[in-house]
């Protein structure tokens, strides 16, 4: 294949875009895993929901699935709380959280996709949007605006995110539990609290990257579990609970994905993430930017 | 000290020589040097934060020390995982207990009988059991044999702690704060037990807040602050060192 | 009973089972009971490195495949036959076990869990795009015309073997269990540190317990190719592997040998009712519900329930 200057700078791009995505996708994973220490596989499975959500009021209503998410993401802040209060309990206290922790994480993954599954069928299902279709065009570079709008809303996202976390009590409350839980609770805070709502809000970014995906890719329910690799990866990769980190990771998944969809063909992408991962555990566990 | 360290060195058990451990920026231990000889009963004391679980954790091998060396009856140990050294002779009780949840008291013991002590002290298979209960019997968990380790009390627990480092039958056991909480009673029985060690020639690094069990125990008592060692010798001088009742009250 | 007594009981039972079987006329029956059994091999599998170890593996359906595609492998080189297939597939899904330890036993277990997952969808997009095994469309496993001992038809034969396979599958795990290694392995499950320091070689331990785990998994699918003649990697690497291998043990209880046999039965036998009366989607669901809800209300599971009962009733 010939390999021309527009070949490799759309590669880019492309990687760069998605990579933007890819980061709003796993900053949930950077807060419950990285910080809190919950290993919460079933976060993909959120993330589809968001994008079944996000498609069905598409579908039906015309609404812009980006908005939808926006407008839906309280509820799956609700959700995450439920969740983490039952995996709190369940297993937390007792301290069975690396196996039957594990299990149950699992078993609600599953759970989503069979009843996707169920409700909407294995075929792929797609939003309409207005600027669906169109692209820009810069020098023989292609921009997407399927890619360059979820892009900027991701990236608007996950600034939002490290912000709250850095500038408001609260979030600086989610950053010290994972380092301190007895510190907190000399200040009379409850650390217990802290970690629910930290929970419900990485359950609520994975609702709102839900809609972004959408956008980017037509969905079925069995993609969940792709992004399981991917989104472990980028927060492997970028350090463990580190906002920046995880950008910094989401871009070099993003670009390496793209490469190689570029020139070994799009199935091998979901190899790619496993891949890094797998390499970056065996090599480098502490991640790119290194603890 | 050092004049003697020719002829000491002979007979060291366990000889830390300019260990270092750096977490990140930080450095939890700066050049420790600290000798215990085959018998000895040694008290390592210190603030909270100067690094003495960090030695602990560094001597029995869940944590790597960047720089130094460990030498245990001459060997150097430093690259060898925390079950080769147990095996060889060295063992610890952790300071907050880790009981094997789902076995039994005996169980417990079992384990370690069966994998540490094997290294050196070859026991027939069917005397673990006896073996296990003999210790039992020493720590006075014999009645508790057949409970679930999950719900003993604080100071059972803590018992079972030293009895499973027991039966690894070790030449150095290290007890981290087998007394921290406990009534003075209570205290007095795990004193009792660690006196029994000595009896059976069991080197023994206490570390401790408890003052008087320290002062009590030890032959030598050695002083960490800030992962640097300020002092090493007697109980009484340790304990009059202005440096050292600096460290402990403040400025 | 000692391991030898057990196990001459077990192969004996298990032998005698196929045979006086083979009179059963419903021939429904042959094609459910290798299901089941499947999910025996399966679920005892699994368990000895998740319930005995303490480490989760969800790529159970990795495994599963690797041990029927070595089968069709063999069967396409050398025109293998059946047992040349069992054992080829239960060594290469022992190595793969071997390799999948070895890389990332050293952290912590969640990144095996993940790296398991990760091994699934790799191996899954590998299989797909390798033509000498039939990739996506599928391939093609001739059964052999002349059945041993006169059975009437191949499912019987393939039956009365995986009945024998589930046998040495409950062997080893009880083998694994009342032994030195298997008191290791506890110990590592209940507190890994402890075990370390308690002189357990708990690296070593846990890349065994992967191997023995992984090949009996792989065991269970070298079967698979024959049963329908045919194979394609949507059922060999289908779903319902991985959650019921998880699903099955702790709901049976994954303490001892027994959880995963009664979990598989019931679990097995209550799938293949409502695979007939309702789709195959409703009844992942319910499985995926009843390990949730089990998981969170009898992490015991039913040996749970008996023991409990048993210590109630008293000494």
């Amino acid at each position: 294949m010939e390999v021309s200057w527009a070949l490799v700078a759309n590669a880019v791009i492309a990687g760069l875009l998605l990579g933007g995505f890819y980061a709003a996708m796993s900053v949930g994973i950077s807060i419950s895993f990285g910080m809190l220490d919950v290993v919460n596989i079933a976060h993909p499975a959120f993330i589809i929901l968001g994008s079944y959500i996000a498609y069905i009021v598409n579908d039906r209503f015309g609404f812009d699935p980006i908005v939808v998410a926006v407008a839906v993401s309280p509820l799956f802040f609700l959700l995450g709380m439920v969740l983490y209060r039952i995996y709190y309990v369940c297993f937390e206290r007792r301290g069975q959280e690396s196996l039957r922790g594990l299990a149950f994480f699992f078993g609600i993954l599953f759970i989503t996709e069979v009843a996707l599954v169920l409700i909407f069928g294995v075929d792929y299902r797609m939003v309409s949007t207005r600027y669906g279709d169109v692209t820009w065009r810069a020098g023989g570079v292609d921009f997407p605006m399927r890619l360059v709008v979820p892009f900027l809303v991701s990236m608007v996202m996950v600034i939002g995110v490290q912000l709250f976390l850095t500038r408001t009590f609260f979030g600086r409350a989610v950053l010290a539990v994972a380092q301190d839980q007895l510190a907190l609770r000399l200040m009379g805070v409850n650390p217990v609290r802290v970690k629910e709502l930290a929970f419900a809000l990485s359950i609520a970014t994975a609702g709102v990257a839900g809609a972004f995906l959408i956008v980017i890719q037509p969905v079925q329910p069995a993609i969940g579990r792709e992004f399981i690799g991917l989104v472990f990866a980028v927060c492997v990769l970028g350090g463990m609970g580190s906002i920046l980190g995880t950008l910094l990771g989401a871009f070099v998944l993003g670009l390496a994905e793209s490469f190689t969809s570029t020139f070994f063909g799009p199935s091998w992408a979901p190899a790619v993430s496993f891949g890094l991962l797998l390499a970056t555990l065996a090599f480098r566990p502490s991640g790119i930017l290194g603890r | 000290m050092a004049a003697a360290k020719g002829a000491v060195m002979a007979e060291a058990l366990l000889e830390v020589r300019g260990v270092t451990k750096r977490f990140g920026g930080f450095t939890a231990l700066d050049g420790v040097d600290f000798l215990v000889r085959p018998g000895e009963r040694v008290g390592l004391i210190g603030p909270n934060g100067s690094g003495k679980s960090t030695l602990v954790n560094c001597i029995a091998g869940t944590l790597r020390n960047e720089e130094g060396s460990i030498r245990f009856e001459g060997e150097e140990i430093r690259g060898h995982a925390a079950h080769r050294r147990i095996r060889l002779g060295l063992a610890r009780s952790f300071q907050i207990p880790k009981p094997f949840a789902s076995m039994t008291v005996l169980d417990n013991l079992c384990v370690p009988l069966l994998y540490a002590a094997r290294g050196h002290e070859k026991l027939a298979p069917g005397r673990i059991v006896e073996e296990a209960m003999r210790i039992l019997g020493q720590v006075g968990l014999a009645g508790r044999a057949r409970a679930m380790s999950g719900g003993l009390t604080q100071v059972d627990m803590r018992k079972l702690e030293l009895a499973r480092a027991m039966a690894a039958k070790p030449k150095l056991l290290i007890s981290d704060e087998a007394m921290a909480g406990l009534s003075a009673s209570e205290v007095d029985d795990v004193l009792a037990l660690l006196y029994g060690l000595k009896e059976q020639g069991v080197a023994v690094i206490m570390i401790e807040h408890v003052m008087r069990a320290v002062m009590k125990f030890s032959e030598r008592i050695a002083v960490l602050v800030a992962g640097r060692k300020i002092a090493d010798g007697d109980p009484q001088s340790v304990v009059g060192n202005a440096e050292v009742v600096r460290a402990y009250l403040g400025e | 009973m000692s391991n030898k007594i057990f196990a001459v009981v077990t192969l004996t039972v298990a032998i005698a089972l196929a045979a006086v079987t083979q009179l059963i006329p419903n021939e429904y029956f042959f094609s459910a009971a290798y299901t089941v059994l499947l999910f025996v091999i399966l679920a005892t599998a699994w368990n000895i490195l998740g319930g005995y170890t303490g480490y989760v593996n969800f790529g159970s359906a990795a495994f599963f495949a690797i041990g029927a595609y070595t089968t069709v492998f063999v069967y396409n080189a050398f025109k293998a036959p059946l047992p040349v297939g069992i054992v080829a597939g239960t060594l290469v899904a022992g190595l793969a076990g071997l390799g999948l330890g070895y890389l990332t036993l050293r952290l912590r277990g969640v990144f095996f869990a993940i790296a398991s997952l990760a091994l699934a969808v790799v191996l899954y997009i590998f299989i797909v795009n390798w033509d000498y095994v039939g990739g996506a469309r599928g391939a093609y496993v001739i059964q052999p015309r002349e059945i041993p001992f006169g059975l009437p038809r191949y499912i019987h034969l393939i039956y009365a073997v995986q009945l024998v396979m589930a046998a040495i599958a409950l062997v080893v795990a009880r083998t694994i269990e009342r032994s030195t290694l298997g008191r290791g392995l506890a110990a590592i499950r209940d507190d890994e540190l402890a075990a370390e320091c308690s002189g357990v070689p708990t690296l070593k331990l846990k890349i065994f317990s992967t191997m023995v785990s992984c090949a009996l998994m792989g065991m269970a699918g070298t079967t698979f190719p024959y049963y329908l003649s045919y194979i394609e990697p949507s059922s060999a690497f289908s779903l319902s592997y991985a959650v019921n291998s998880i699903a099955m043990p702790l709901i049976g209880g994954m303490m001892s040998w027994m959880g995963p046999l009664i979990g598989a039965v019931l679990l097995g036998s209550v799938q293949q009712l409502v695979q007939v009366t309702v789709s195959s989607a409703w009844n992942l669901l319910i499985v995926g519900v009843l390990l949730v809800l089990f998981v969170t209300l009898a992490p015991n599971g039913i040996m749970g329930w008996v023991d409990a009962w048993r210590r109630r009733k008293g000494p």
